[in-house]
């Protein structure tokens, strides 16, 4: 247990005071140009909020659920497992980013817009309330627009930022609007007062279930899930690639936090008014094979690297969405939780280590299409092996521990019933190798039409894409360090 | 700790030679894949395990250390070998050795990293047969499918490409058809196992009443599904009619070291599978569903030999002759009879060695006269008599000549499906030796058009005696064939029965004994 209570909240505190430093730093100097003082800040910031996060977890604070400012933020495992994703995404994303700035004149409200979305990612994944959930969100999300929006000279990153912004505007409004209905129906904005009114059932189920349907909605905006995915690749690709990778790994993970929190504490799927309102395993059983199956389709006709990678982004979407859908009751509910949390862990480096390596070729300017890849292990063979493990190990096969994680989610699904479910998202998972491997196929087998000319190995670049690949395939045996973690902050949601 | 070291040794080496210049790769390569191969002799000759390790035998070189838990389920690094499994670790070795020995001539480029992904490849190959955990053998499983690729994406003829793909996401579906398969037996089991072994399985399930209900379905439900599921996964990478069509893109193009790999182990994977899981765990849906496997089986022996009869491509003639020898390993198994059960696992070993030997013999060919059809070349026995030697010993053994390890698999093979318990066993059995006379019939053609007759070659290349290192394996391999034809029962018969056998037993217990 910590003394005092608020200071549960750490990883918060020190995440929203780097971005405070960072505007200090900046407004004391604002004219020079010191980038290794702006990324240095900001990286130690995203390590202490993750050294902090971390030796919470491992010293079991929040096994009884901290709750704070009457309710409304929650400290348990979950949160610090989550908490412990999106700072260790940031942190190596912001080491990746350094070289790639390069020489761009506004660094220090790069980093500050960074840190300010993954606190507002850290305090999702603590949302004790809606209101909370909803406030967090839009701080996750604000700042994510102009990030997105980031490189203002090219066409393709505005265009990219605006699209994110209205699609993000509208998903927002639904999911307002989606709790305000709820509260109509229960009252309250608390999640386990929502739960509370549930046991009793409601007076207006048609309402509930129309605002549960519209939350979801939310959620699959911010988790980049059918039917809010189509930003996903637009944004992706004119992202800057640290950004592509920062929000396809550190939010998505952070709308799932919120998802399995809302959805798991406030509306337990066993609750009569749940029943009466609205199954929503079932709607997510439909959200997570649509999403599956679309990701990957779509990802297979690409042949732009990093719009591959933003639709293999929406495909493993569909595969955590499976951890809620088979949460129908019958299994063990925190084994298959646990495994969608597992699965957004490994997921987080090793899409994270993929994003960073086109991060590189754009560095490189060797171009963004497969064909521009060819023959790129001749020069760079070191993170070309990085690269194979990134694209493997998303691809389920046991160079890393995406092979792992994804059979924790397949087993899961087979426990809680869904055989036919698990098998989708296997067969899924094993065409995906085809366009995963069509990377590697690229940067090993095919000949380049003319050599690439690579002048320099920026080395923080390189740094973050190897830290990237060690923990990828360090998670497959290390893995047993986390999995029990997992399952148990799962179990403490279900009481 | 002899197979763990045994894994350490081939994955040192194979990261050795991945850093060493092209030039040094080769011979280091066959130097350091000579320690493994008498590391695993040395195992042979001091085996001691006896029965089967998944029912409760003796386990030689057992090792297990506890690595995670899955549910309820403990995860652990769990090795061992028995019967079935040690003639295929030495299968492996002795393969891998001999392949990278007949890669020096053929490979011209990139030679560390070819040798360095074989080395990689072979302790994977140890690994799915030493390893006694569903999740550490599923590891391994897929680990084979990462170097094999490579092998034949970077190395292989003009559709390498193609083919490289086509192999890899075909086998990699199946596996996991057979992942959810098998994953669905663990669950209807319950509370009646706490960990992924698979003698802690394979025992519970052969213990009446301890599957039970999962979701919608019932117990024998659940085991019906599961066994298809895995008889699909597995059948694939046999590769069972009509899951074959992989199989001659992969062959053709691939170099043929990896040929000789891909035929003389890989397949034996889907085999040993088969062999463990589905025959060994569930033997009464196996029993229920015997006509139509065996059917499977002899439609595999049969179309296979007439597909092979229709090539004129020597490397597809060996290839499709593959999936149909391989059906002998499927009639042997689904017979349920000592002999049939035994012979198809001796069959493995022998159909490794056999196939590796004729495909190092047209990989020696290709090597000189830069062609595979058949009608471009006669009378190579002038020029190249010692490989053609070797082409007639290994023809001559696919076609069951007596005192080579072909006779002794395929008789034992129509020894035990001759009078199984399944209906028309005699008729499928009778069928299924007709195949001898098509693959006599493809053989023979071939090798009177391509070695003797008048010397005639259509290329453009000078053809000479093939060099020491090219013939060597040839060699190696037709003494091995030799041996195991003329004392079956003393190199390995008898520690395969001693395996094999404790898998009918219980059938036959809970069959009223009506063997």
């Amino acid at each position: 247990m910590v003394e005092p209570a608020w200071a549960a909240t750490a990883p918060v505190l020190v995440l929203a005071s780097t971005a405070l430093a960072l505007f200090l730093v900046d407004s004391i100097d604002p004219e020079s140009n010191r980038p290794r003082l702006l990324s240095g800040v900001a990286f130690v910031g995203a390590l202490a909020a993750m050294g902090v996060s971390l030796v919470y977890l491992l010293t079991g604070v929040g096994t009884e659920p901290i709750s704070l400012y009457g309710d409304q933020l929650v400290v348990d495992q979950m949160s610090l497992f989550f908490q412990v994703i999106v700072t260790s995404v940031t942190a190596v994303v912001v080491l990746g980013s350094h070289d790639y700035l390069n020489s761009h004149r506004y660094q220090a409200e790069y980093y500050t817009l960074i840190m300010l979305a993954v606190t507002g990612m850290t305090v999702m994944a603590a949302a004790g309330s809606l209101a909370v959930a909803f406030v967090a969100l839009e701080l996750a999300s604000l700042p994510s627009y102009a990030l997105v929006a980031f490189m203002k000279q090219n066409k393709g990153s505005v265009e990219a930022g605006l699209k994110y912004f209205l699609i993000g505007a509208l998903s927002s409004a639904v999911f307002a609007f989606g709790i305000s209905l709820v509260y109509a129906a229960t009252g309250t904005l608390l999640l386990d007062g929502i739960a509370e009114q549930l046991v009793e059932g409601t007076e207006l189920p048609g309402v509930l279930g129309v605002g549960l349907l519209m939350i979801i909605g939310g959620f699959a905006y911010k988790t980049a899930s059918v039917p809010f995915h189509f930003w996903a690749p637009e944004a992706y690709e004119g992202a800057p690639a640290p950004v592509s990778a920062f929000i396809s790994s550190a939010s998505k993970a952070a709308g799932f936090a919120l998802a399995f929190r809302v959805l798991v504490v406030a509306f337990p799927i066993a609750s009569s008014g749940v029943q009466n309102a609205l199954d929503w395993t079932v709607v997510v059983t439909v959200l997570a094979v649509a999403t599956m199956t679309l990701g990957n389709f779509a990802a297979a006709t690409q042949e732009n690297v990093k719009r591959m990678l933003a639709y293999s982004s929406i495909g493993h979407a569909g595969y955590v969405l499976i951890a809620l859908a088979a949460l129908t009751g019958t299994g063990e509910q925190s084994l298959i939780l646990g495994a969608g949390m597992i699965h957004l862990l490994v997921y987080g480096f090793m899409n994270t280590g993929a994003f960073l390596f086109v991060a590189l070729a754009e560095y490189w300017d060797v171009g963004r299409t497969f064909q521009d890849y060819r023959g790129l292990a001749k020069q760079a063979p070191l993170v070309s092996v990085a690269m194979t493990v990134f694209m493997f190990s998303l691809a389920g096969l046991p160079v890393g521990a995406g092979f792992l994680s994804k059979y924790y989610l397949f087993a899961g699904a087979v426990n809680g019933g869904l055989w036919w479910l698990a098998l989708v998202g296997a067969v899924n998972s094993a065409l995906s190798l085809f366009y995963y491997s069509r990377v590697v196929k690229a940067l090993w087998i095919d000949e380049p039409d003319e050599p690439h000319v690579i002048e320099s190995y920026p080395s923080a670049l390189y740094g973050a894409v190897i830290v990237a690949a060690v923990v990828t395939v360090g998670l497959l045996p290390g893995l047993v360090l986390f999995d029990n973690v997992a399952f148990d902050a799962a179990a403490v949601l279900f009481g | 700790m002899m197979i763990e070291l045994l894994i350490a040794l081939c994955l040192l080496g194979a990261f050795a030679v991945f850093v060493l210049p092209d030039e040094y790769a080769p011979k280091a390569a066959f130097g350091i894949s000579l320690v493994p191969l008498a590391l695993s002799l040395y195992m042979y000759l001091t085996f001691d395990g006896t029965g089967n390790a998944l029912l409760g035998g003796d386990i030689a070189f057992e090792s297990q250390y506890q690595w995670l838990t899955l549910g309820s389920y403990d995860v652990s690094w769990f090795m061992g070998l028995d019967g079935i499994s040690m003639p295929l670790v030495v299968l492996a070795t002795l393969l891998t050795t001999l392949a990278i020995l007949a890669s020096w001539t053929p490979i011209d480029m990139r030679q560390s990293q070819f040798y360095g992904l074989m080395l990689f490849m072979e302790a994977s190959l140890v690994g799915v047969f030493g390893a006694l955990d569903f999740l550490i053998w599923f590891v391994f499983w897929e680990a084979v499918l990462v170097p094999m690729y490579f092998l034949i994406g970077i190395w292989g003829g003009a559709r390498r490409k193609y083919a490289a793909i086509k192999f890899f996401v075909y086998t990699n579906i199946a596996s996991i058809v057979m992942f959810v398969g098998f994953f669905g037996l663990v669950f209807g089991l319950g509370d009646s196992i706490s960990s992924l072994a698979l003698p802690e399985i394979a025992q519970a399930l052969r213990t009446d009443g301890a599957l039970g209900s999962l979701g919608a379905f019932g117990a024998d439900q659940l085991a019906l599904l599961a066994f298809v599921a895995m008889f699909i996964g597995f059948a694939v990478k046999v590769p069972v009619v009509p899951f074959h069509t992989w199989l001659p893109d992969a062959h053709v193009e691939a170099p043929t070291p990896a040929s000789v790999m891909l035929a003389g182990v890989l397949l034996k994977m889907g085999t040993y599978a088969l062999l463990r899981f589905n025959f060994t765990m569930l033997p009464s849906i196996a029993r229920d569903l015997a006509v139509p496997i065996a059917v499977l089986g002899v439609v595999s022996i049969l179309y296979g030999a007439m597909l092979a009869l229709a090539q004129s491509d020597l490397k597809r003639i060996v290839a499709y002759s593959s999936v149909s020898s391989m059906g002998y390993v499927t009639l042997g198994l689904v017979a349920y009879t000592m002999y049939g059960t035994g012979g198809a696992t001796f069959q493995m070993v022998s159909h490794g060695l056999i196939s590796g030997l004729l495909f190092a013999c047209v990989g020696v060919i290709y090597n000189t006269t830069h062609t595979r059809m058949v009608g471009d070349m006669s009378g190579l026995a002038d020029k190249m008599p010692v490989t053609a030697g070797a082409f007639v010993a290994g023809a001559f053994a696919y076609m069951g000549l007596p005192l080579m390890a072909g006779f002794a698999a395929e008789f034992f093979v129509f020894v035990g499906s001759f009078d199984a318990h399944f209906a028309y066993s005699t008729l499928l059995t009778a069928l299924a030796m007709f195949g001898i006379v098509i693959v006599a019939g493809y053989l023979l053609w071939s090798m009177q058009r391509t070695l003797f007759g008048p010397f005639r070659s259509e290329t453009d290349y000078e053809v000479t005696t093939a060099s020491l290192h090219d013939v060597v394996p040839l060699l190696v391999l037709i003494v091995f064939i030799i041996a195991l034809g003329t004392f079956p029962y003393d190199l390995a018969f008898e520690r395969v029965l001693d395996a094999t056998e404790p898998i009918l037993e219980t059938t036959a217990a809970n069959f009223g004994g009506g063997l």
